[in-house]
């Protein structure tokens, strides 16, 4: 059984509909890329399986390891295993990082009939993964996202990723205004978490992304559909030729 | 038709009067404090109790929210005093130099006068009055509006209060505690306080006000605090009163030079509630922080009424209220900066903001610029809204629940007003209680 199956799912927006009977099946262990064309739904997709509201999905299902996840609240959701790294992480005035982390990472421990980890433990694990990704102590402290930079907001999304150990992990346009290198570190966040339990959906524009994060099948959505599916070398193939011709295959 | 309104007397307007002509006789003080209550009453009678068409009422119609006057407070019994045995467990276990009154009556057993640091005096209003303290004749009434009718019900009727001063250079080491109790039975108190901090002393002062909910009784609290060059006073007000009580209190300060004045208003109680601050910036470079925390919910109304008056120059002044309002209740904001012509480099910013969290809450906010010099930065904003539905969502996708998100969204925005509060303690005691509102609205 696939880890996450979606079978023609419709999504609305405000009546609009976005994606129009999308199909993916994403076992664990492998990465999956999706590219498309802007306004493709792409984004639609990251935050439809996410749970957020007014993303009215109106035919077709989504499983996730077998379980309906429409029934669920994002929390729910998230507590199960399912993790969306945002394109655009939100700052939250008021939250210091590490209350935002610990309450996180807690809640889902709780939900999951886990022990809550004590202070001690929570501190270690937090400076061990924020080290690899190159995230001062002091900014754990801040506000969550306050006064971060692009990057560093980035960084921040991988950090959560690699704290709450999900079994699959969304990353929408997590490659957009990041550097080379602020690229690489985030690339080498996600490698250090590939596994065999693990699976991955790479939400993406550029074929940049993926010489860092080596997808195991490529796919292209355009207009709410997945229109191709290939290996790693379709990527490079969009690069080089561009959307165009899905964008015209639909319309024709 | 204005005059034809102010002949017809409510209920409430009556009884008042009655009870001030029974009382005028016993209430402490020489001839000269019996003339200032008669002018003050004269005041009351004149104008009666405010209504909406006094435009600094406007949002709080006392002469409709105050159906009755309740008799004035008798003397608290030994079982009352008992009782208040156990007030104040809101501050938790913040060390505090405590002086109760209950039923607004001084309680020396319940008080801790013992062992004052030096230069720093402690007594009680009634005791003062009697005594003919000079300590009051330079100082009583001098700061409260004697234009305003709630300040002049408390000037005709103030039974009792604490009448404290700190000498010049000396520090209050612990926060003095004015703890205000309400007993069962359902009373009107009228009570009223001086503080002098004279130049160079330091004290933080903490006024509570709790009682039981069931009880419609009535308060109507005043403070005048006389802050002196170079003091630094911290003033945090606790108004946690009962369900069902009627909350009126102001806080009149002058601000002397190069002072630290804050100033922090906690509201969580009562059913009507109404907190007045008048501020005067007496003397140059000061720096003040007045801020507040507004929690209520079901029917509770809460008036926060400022005006800070800068009349020196170089003053800062910062102001941040905030409230969260559940149910259908309904919180009033309105803050007026007034910078007088010789009041250049005055810098004043203030903030007001309301989180609603049902729909049929409501928020009325009314920042007021003044500004008669030409070298200032002054600036208020002020939004109220429903939470961040992106932030719960953030949070919710990172696996916390829905009531935990919201809880720590509303934890933060109250936080950033609790956060001046610079007594590490009491800003702790006062994040749990926010903690034990939210836990119980579910």
């Amino acid at each position: 059984m696939p880890l996450l199956e979606i079978k023609n799912l419709h999504v609305e927006i405000d009546g609009k509909p976005i994606l129009r009977g999308l199909d993916l099946a994403v076992n664990a262990g492998e990465v999956h890329a999706i590219m498309g064309p802007n306004g493709s739904g792409k984004s639609t997709l990251a935050y439809v399986l996410a749970g957020k509201k007014d993303y009215t999905p109106t035919a077709g299902e989504v499983l996730f390891d077998g379980k309906n996840i429409f029934a669920m609240e994002p929390d729910e959701r998230a507590a199960a295993g399912m993790f969306l790294a945002f394109q655009y992480p939100l700052e939250i005035p008021g939250v210091a990082t590490m209350t935002f982390l610990r309450t996180a990472l807690n809640a889902q421990r709780k939900k999951r009939g886990e022990a809550e980890l004590s202070t001690p433990e929570f501190l270690k694990k937090v400076r061990e993964v924020a080290g690899k990704l190159g995230i001062e102590q002091e900014m754990l402290r801040r506000a969550v996202n306050v006064g971060f930079s692009g990057g560093e907001k980035k960084r921040n999304e991988i950090l959560q990723m690699a704290l709450l150990e999900p079994r699959l992990a969304v990353l929408d346009e997590t490659d957009s205004g990041l550097d080379i290198d602020a690229l690489k570190i985030v690339a080498e966040g996600v490698n250090r978490l590939r596994a065999a339990s693990r699976a991955f959906v790479v939400i993406t524009h550029y074929q940049r992304l993926l010489n860092y994060i080596v997808p195991d099948v490529v796919h292209v959505l355009s207009r709410g559909r997945i229109v191709k599916t290939g290996g790693k070398e379709l990527a490079l193939e969009l690069e080089a030729r561009g959307y165009a011709e899905y964008q015209e295959e639909v319309l024709a | 038709m204005n005059a034809e309104v102010a002949t017809i007397k409510t209920a409430a307007e009556t009884a008042l009067a009655q009870a001030y002509s029974q009382a005028r006789a016993r209430l402490p003080g020489d001839d000269a404090i019996a003339a200032q209550r008669a002018a003050a009453f004269d005041l009351f009678a004149k104008e009666g109790l405010p209504h909406r068409r006094v435009e600094d009422w406007k949002y709080t119609d006392l002469r409709a929210l105050m159906r009755d006057a309740k008799p004035l407070a008798a003397p608290p019994d030994a079982a009352a005093k008992a009782r208040a045995k156990a007030a104040g467990a809101l501050l938790g276990d913040v060390e505090t130099r405590r002086l109760v009154f209950v039923d607004g009556a001084f309680v020396p057993e319940l008080s801790d006068t013992a062992a004052l640091e030096p230069g720093l005096s402690i007594g009680s209003l009634a005791d003062a009055l009697a005594n003919g303290d000079p300590l009051l004749t330079a100082h009583l009434g001098k700061l409260a509006p004697a234009s305003d009718v709630a300040v002049a019900l408390n000037t005709a009727l103030m039974g009792d209060g604490a009448v404290i001063r700190i000498a010049a250079g000396s520090t209050a080491g612990r926060p003095i505690h004015l703890l205000f109790v309400a007993s069962e039975k359902p009373a009107a108190t009228f009570v009223r306080s001086l503080v002098v901090v004279e130049k160079g002393a330091r004290a933080m002062l903490i006024e509570s006000h709790e009682g039981p909910s069931g009880s419609d009784y009535q308060v109507n609290a005043a403070v005048e605090i006389f802050v002196g060059d170079e003091a630094h006073v911290d003033y945090v007000k606790i108004i946690g009163e009962g369900a069902d009580a009627l909350h009126v209190s102001t806080l009149a300060a002058a601000i002397g030079a190069r002072a630290r004045f804050n100033a922090f208003t906690f509201t969580a109680g009562g059913a009507v509630v109404r907190n007045q601050l008048f501020l005067k910036f007496d003397g140059e470079d000061t720096v003040a922080g007045i801020r507040g925390a507004t929690l209520i919910k079901g029917r509770q109304h809460a008036d926060t009424t400022l005006v800070a008056n800068h009349i020196a120059r170089g003053c800062q002044s910062r102001e941040v209220f905030k409230a969260v309002l559940d149910g259908e209740a309904h919180s009033v904001f309105q803050g007026r900066i007034i910078v007088r012509p010789g009041a250049q480099r005055t810098d004043a910013k203030m903030m007001t903001q309301a989180l609603l969290l049902s729909e049929r809450a409501e928020a009325d906010n009314k920042p007021e610029l003044e500004i008669f010099a030409d070298d200032v930065q002054c600036g208020h904003g002020a939004t109220s809204g429903a939470l961040d539905d992106d932030l719960k969502f953030y949070l919710m996708a990172r696996g916390i629940p829905a009531a935990e998100a919201e809880a720590l969204l509303i934890r933060a925005f109250l936080g950033e007003a609790i956060e001046g509060i610079e007594h590490a303690g009491l800003r702790e005691a006062l994040m749990d209680s926010v903690i034990a509102w939210l836990k119980a609205r579910g």
